[in-house]
């Protein structure tokens, strides 16, 4: 078995770039995205590029190819590649060394393949264009990549077209392109970022291992940690357009120099000490939903939610998680099955639901964009359910939206703001705050913290802890990410198209031993330890397969 | 971690915020930055709407005043000579932007009123209102509108009222289509599920949810709908089946004079006197379209930003 | 059954449906017409029995889906009825007779505009789209909308003044006869096909430019772009394949529209087509002629949009190649 990181000698200086800086042209004017950056990779080393949403990684990659994309400019520095100064060369020059010793593999593959033509065309296209190989001979070989990459019918999947293959498949199809020419560096854009946590994995090891076989420098961007301490040697993080710390892999992991990286981790580090109660607040009976036709989102869904506690949902896209939100909401009633709201049946309809009920059962949204009306001020947006429910106006209405801006930790300057004056942290607070006002017994969460950066994720953790001690509400957890559980739930629900796999206090679902799905699932999800693939690759491998790796 | 507790509140979090300011100033600033060709679209509107709001006082003569001499000549006494009948042509201008644009306003704003506020409640009702309305219009908008209303206008007879009742409905179809579309967008949004989740009434979703929202897009095609109606109607008066005599009307107009272009040798002046109307109804919508061209520009290079 | 075939049949079906609602409304528009109506039509002078004469034949009387049913039957056959002017006289006239000839010169200036406007609005849409934001692209843009803001008229009236009056090069009266030559047809029709073609090209310009520039905003361009792929293979190759529904919808969109602007065109060249026609027989009220034209018109315009929008359900890969 090779091990990824280490073994591996870095060999000369493949790229060079120096104090670069690019601006991007938006409401009329030129502003700076990348303020001065080096960036110096060798021949076979992976570099993983690590920073936040609006970091500039995305540009700044793109501008190792000596490429600024729509909108941008690259205003100074110098890029060397293998000794050639590319910021000198002209269009026909750069286009003579993309695609073949410079090659790019994007976020969305299903957007990046071209619908009207086969995938092996596509995958050949410029290694037969730059004349490196005549068609057949390209054609082959993507075929040898395509099994190397572990597609399934290696030899005849690249006869097929974009939309007739999965976005797994896709994105594998999309590095076998890439490596088509056998270029000296690859630029991984987000290549697993819309990828569920399963399949996340196996593409990645295809990745690791034929970037590896090939001896390919490459520059991996990714705002997930621990999936670049898989893939890199070395790891740049980005903020604001600017270097925060540069440093080799297994180094950064174990110890990071700078607050802000360790701040990266900030969510994985908190953990809540499970607690349960026996008073049940909510209990989803026997559900069964679909949207219209015959297909069932949802089969027999029990959930149990005791008072004061957080339940946790998580499961891939497709799972229903977030249809179970819908049916307990109302805006989805189950074809069968009932809802229990303190021992009592809800209406199964939003329409057929008292006031009060509705006023009991709130919700977060994932987007705190589109979860506020763009045209209203906060004032507006905390003060409607304190108004409609309670029936506040005047003075009291002012004060008691005072006091909900305090326990989000906001103060009164904010009132008469809009959303988009909000950063992303605030307006999130601000959601849980027209929550709060309703003085609701549960909230349902759905994916409350997975858009925002990990220090903000973690300030609205710990604020939704805090609120729930402070006044006893129970939480509907609704999320993906495993670390996110760990920090908040007492209980967790594994659910897996549409069925609930396993309900359970929060120790007992993560220790083994576990039910398949549930394995898979937890295994899935990539650790901070750089050796974490290698191990789960192995255990995985060895045919007893369902060890407990990792653990 | 303790420390990072220190570093971080949530409060200061630092973020590209928009800065605050007021509508005034926001609008001032956006004026500032316009391009020449909105200045110059907001100037001729400003200034048709001076001349049809103060026509009567404006216009040296009455609206169908007759002198004796028909097809006067360009003089200082008629600046833009006289008619087929003897009306001075200078005066039948003014009052005929008062007339046109009038009419055309009327008539867009009939036609948001009725395709806008269906176009709201099928977007939110979707199910069989949606359905039946949209079936409607997709049939109505198979026949082409200048056909559609030439055959109505056959039927009912043209005059004022039915002219504007004919190109209203016709137009608003389009207009659904497009506040349909809007909302849609809007419907959509997690905002308004929250709304609905709270209990607001459907009254409420519309006026504080969605009218808000949809205001920039609906704008702008008010402005693109007013070109097209005006040029319908004005086409239409130029057919002979608008707008009808005596009132003094730019299409009508056109058409009235149309055979003077044919002394363009003998005299230069006279031949321009038909193009004077046609001129007027070609720079308003020229003036109309570069102000909604810097607008949709506006408005969109915004969401861009987002 | 493949599932293009499949599409194909259903969007055929949806624009037969389509004609068949048209049609009906298209008819029942005879119902609204004034009770007093035969009297104006027949003149002063008729009698009573001859109003009820008028009537039976006009089959008022009758109920009206057995009326719709003759009537489209006959329409199916291209018999349109007679019309009503000149009835007074006793000299009525077939519909189809009035209309024949004159949809024959109708098509001839709406397809020599389509001969001269199509090439030129896609070479000048698609090559703005490809040099955006060049002055180049800023002056087409700026003098289309300019030209899309004037009515068909005075665009019409400016080319007489120039080209016909002043410059002597065209005439300006468009009155082609049966008898007419062709080289003397294109020649005395030149004027209002320049008119038409001058606001056609304006619309589709500026439509075919939006279309392709959101299409070379795709990812799979910029792709191809990051491999290194030619500027013309990146068109020809990447665009191309993709650009056939929306080129071909801006195209039978603008064809559509041209059958709006002959109308008005007509009118002032004189030219004696089917537009020109209708406008006479909405003066007349001439009903019979003016659903007939109606029909056509609307006909037309269905079927361009069912044309386009079949290419584009051929052209899309994604129903070409089920999964």
């Amino acid at each position: 078995m090779k091990s990824k990181s280490g073994d591996r000698t870095a060999g000369d200086l493949l790229l060079d770039m120096r104090d670069i800086r690019i601006d991007g042209f938006s409401d009329d004017v030129w502003h700076p995205i990348i303020k001065g950056v080096d960036l110096k990779l060798h021949r076979g080393e992976v570099m993983g590029l690590i920073g936040e949403s609006g970091a500039g990684k995305s540009t700044l990659g793109k501008a190792a190819m000596g490429y600024a994309q729509p909108g941008c400019r690259i205003t100074n520095g110098t890029i060397q590649f293998d000794g050639m100064d590319l910021r000198a060369m002209n269009d026909a020059q750069l286009r003579e060394l993309h695609g073949s010793r410079i090659a790019y593999v994007a976020q969305s593959a299903a957007a990046s393949f071209n619908p009207a033509h086969r995938l092996i065309d596509q995958c050949v296209e410029a290694t037969v264009g730059h004349g490196l190989r005549p068609d057949d001979e390209a054609k082959t070989d993507a075929r040898e990549l395509f099994a190397a990459l572990q597609l399934p019918d290696p030899d005849n999947i690249g006869e097929r077209y974009p939309h007739q293959v999965s976005g797994g498949q896709l994105q594998r199809a999309m590095t076998a392109m890439a490596m088509s020419s056998r270029p000296d560096l690859i630029i991984f854009d987000e290549p697993t970022t819309a990828l569920d946590v399963t399949t996340q994995v196996e593409v990645l090891a295809a990745m690791r291992d034929i970037v590896e076989q090939f001896h390919t420098a490459a520059i991996y961007i990714t705002h997930d940690l621990a999936v670049v301490a898989q893939m890199a040697d070395v790891i740049k993080v980005l903020r604001y357009g600017e270097t925060v710390e540069d440093a080799p892999a297994r180094q950064m992991l174990k110890k990071p120099e700078e607050a802000y990286t360790r701040s990266l981790w900030a969510v994985r580090s908190l953990e809540k000490p499970q607690e349960t109660s026996e008073d049940i607040i909510l209990r989803v009976n026997g559900v069964d939903a679909s949207y219209g036709s015959t297909i069932k989102v949802l089969e027999d869904v029990t959930i149990d939610i005791p008072r004061g506690s957080t339940v946790a949902v998580v499961g891939e896209s497709g799972s229903g998680k977030s249809t179970t939100a819908r049916v307990i909401t109302g805006l989805l009633p189950p074809m069968k099955g009932d809802v229990l709201f303190n021992d009592e049946p809800l209406p199964l309809a939003l329409k057929d639901r008292s006031k009060d009920q509705l006023r009991r059962i709130q919700m977060i949204y994932q987007m705190a964009d589109t979860a506020m009306n763009p045209k209203h001020t906060v004032r507006d947006i905390i003060g409607r359910p304190l108004e409609f429910y309670l029936g506040l106006s005047g003075k009291q209405l002012d004060e008691r939206i005072s006091e909900l801006l305090k326990m989000i930790e906001l103060d009164d300057s904010f009132m008469e703001r809009l959303p988009s004056e909000l950063s992303g942290g605030q307006k999130q607070r601000i959601c849980i705050a027209r929550a709060l006002a309703a003085d609701p017994e549960l909230i349902i969460c759905d994916e409350v913290t997975s858009a925002l950066d990990q220090i903000v994720q973690e300030g609205i953790l710990k604020l939704l802890l805090r609120l729930q001690k402070e006044f006893n509400i129970t939480y509907l957890f609704i999320t993906h990410d495993i670390a996110t559980v760990k920090a908040i739930s007492d209980q967790i629900v594994v659910m897996f198209q549409g069925r609930v796999v396993e309900q359970g206090m929060k120790n007992d679902i993560l220790s083994p031993p576990h039910p398949d799905y549930t394995q898979l699932l937890l295994s899935s999800v990539p650790e901070m330890d750089p050796d974490w693939l290698t191990q789960l690759l192995e255990s995985r491998g060895d045919g007893s397969g369902m060890s407990a790796s990792g653990n | 971690m303790s420390t990072d507790d220190q570093t971080y509140s949530a409060a200061g979090e630092v973020a590209s915020v928009a800065e605050r300011r007021t509508w005034w100033d926001r609008t001032w600033r956006n004026l500032k930055k316009a391009p020449v060709t909105a200045w110059f679209g907001m100037i001729v509107i400003s200034f048709y709407f001076i001349l049809a709001v103060f026509a009567p006082l404006l216009a040296p003569y009455g609206e169908s005043q007759i002198f004796d001499t028909p097809y006067a000549p360009w003089s200082s006494e008629f600046w833009f000579g006289t008619d087929q009948l003897g009306r001075d042509v200078l005066s039948r201008l003014i009052y005929g932007a008062r007339n046109t644009i009038g009419i055309a306003v009327a008539t867009t704003a009939l036609s948001f009123l009725i395709g806008g506020s269906l176009g709201v409640m099928a977007a939110i009702n979707r199910s069989w209102l949606d359905q039946g309305l949209s079936r409607f219009v997709d049939v109505l908008m198979a026949i082409p509108s200048l056909i559609f209303s030439l055959m109505l206008l056959s039927i009912f007879g043209s005059n004022v009222i039915n002219l504007i009742i004919i190109i209203a409905v016709l137009d608003a179809t389009r207009v659904f289509r497009l506040a349909r579309a809007v909302s849609l967008n809007v419907v959509v949004m997690d905002y308004v599920e929250a709304s609905r989740l709270r209990g607001e009434s459907l009254a409420w979703v519309m006026r504080r949810d969605i009218l808000p929202n949809i205001l920039p897009p609906m704008v702008a095609e008010f402005g693109l709908r007013f070109c097209f109606v005006f040029l319908t109607i004005a086409s239409l008066s130029f057919l002979g089946v608008g707008i009808q005599p005596p009132t003094a009307d730019w299409g009508s107009m056109v058409r009235e004079n149309a055979q003077l272009i044919s002394f363009a040798e003998y005299d230069m002046k006279a031949a321009m006197t038909p193009l004077l109307p046609a001129g007027a109804i070609a720079l308003l919508t020229v003036a109309v379209n570069f102000v909604v061209d810097w607008f949709l520009h506006k408005t969109s290079g915004i969401r861009d930003e987002k | 059954m493949h599932p293009i075939v499949r599409t194909v049949l259903q969007r055929l079906g949806l624009g037969l449906l389509t004609l068949f609602v048209v049609s009906i409304i298209i008819f029942s528009s005879l119902q609204f017409l004034p009770g007093d109506f035969a009297t104006s039509v027949l003149g002063q002078a008729a009698t009573p029995e001859t109003v009820a004469a008028f009537r039976r034949e006009l089959g008022l009387n009758e109920p009206a889906v057995t009326r719709y049913i003759q009537w489209i039957g006959g329409v199916l056959q291209g018999d349109f009825g007679s019309s009503f002017s000149g009835r007074s006289q006793g000299r009525e006239r077939e519909v189809m007779e009035l209309i024949g000839p004159r949809l024959w010169n109708t098509l001839f200036l709406a397809g020599m505009t389509a001969i001269i406007a199509v090439p030129l609005a896609l070479t000048l849409g698609i090559t703005a789209a490809l040099y955006r934001n060049s002055f180049y692209d800023r002056a087409v843009n700026a003098t289309t909308l300019t030209t899309i803001s004037f009515p068909e008229f005075f665009v019409a009236y400016i080319l007489i003044l120039v080209l016909a009056t002043l410059w002597k090069v065209f005439p300006s009266l468009a009155n082609v006869r049966e008898s007419t030559e062709l080289a003397d047809r294109i020649y005395m029709t030149a004027l209002p096909a320049l008119t038409l073609t001058l606001v056609i090209v304006a619309h589709m310009m500026r439509m075919t430019r939006a279309a392709i520039i959101n299409l070379l905003a795709s990812p799979y361009i910029e792709m191809a772009r990051l491999k290194g792929v030619s500027k013309s293979n990146v068109i020809i190759k990447h665009a191309l394949p993709n650009a056939w529904a929306p080129i071909v919808n801006v195209i039978a969109f603008n064809l559509a529209y041209l059958v709006v602007g002959v109308v008005v065109v007509e009118v002032v060249f004189v030219y004696p087509g089917v537009g020109q026609l209708m406008v006479d027989a909405v003066t007349t009220r001439d009903i019979p002629v003016v659903q007939a034209c109606a029909l056509i018109f609307a006909a037309t315009y269905i079927l361009l949009n069912l044309f386009a929008d079949i290419v584009s359900i051929v052209t899309n890969p994604r129903l070409l190649h089920p999964r």
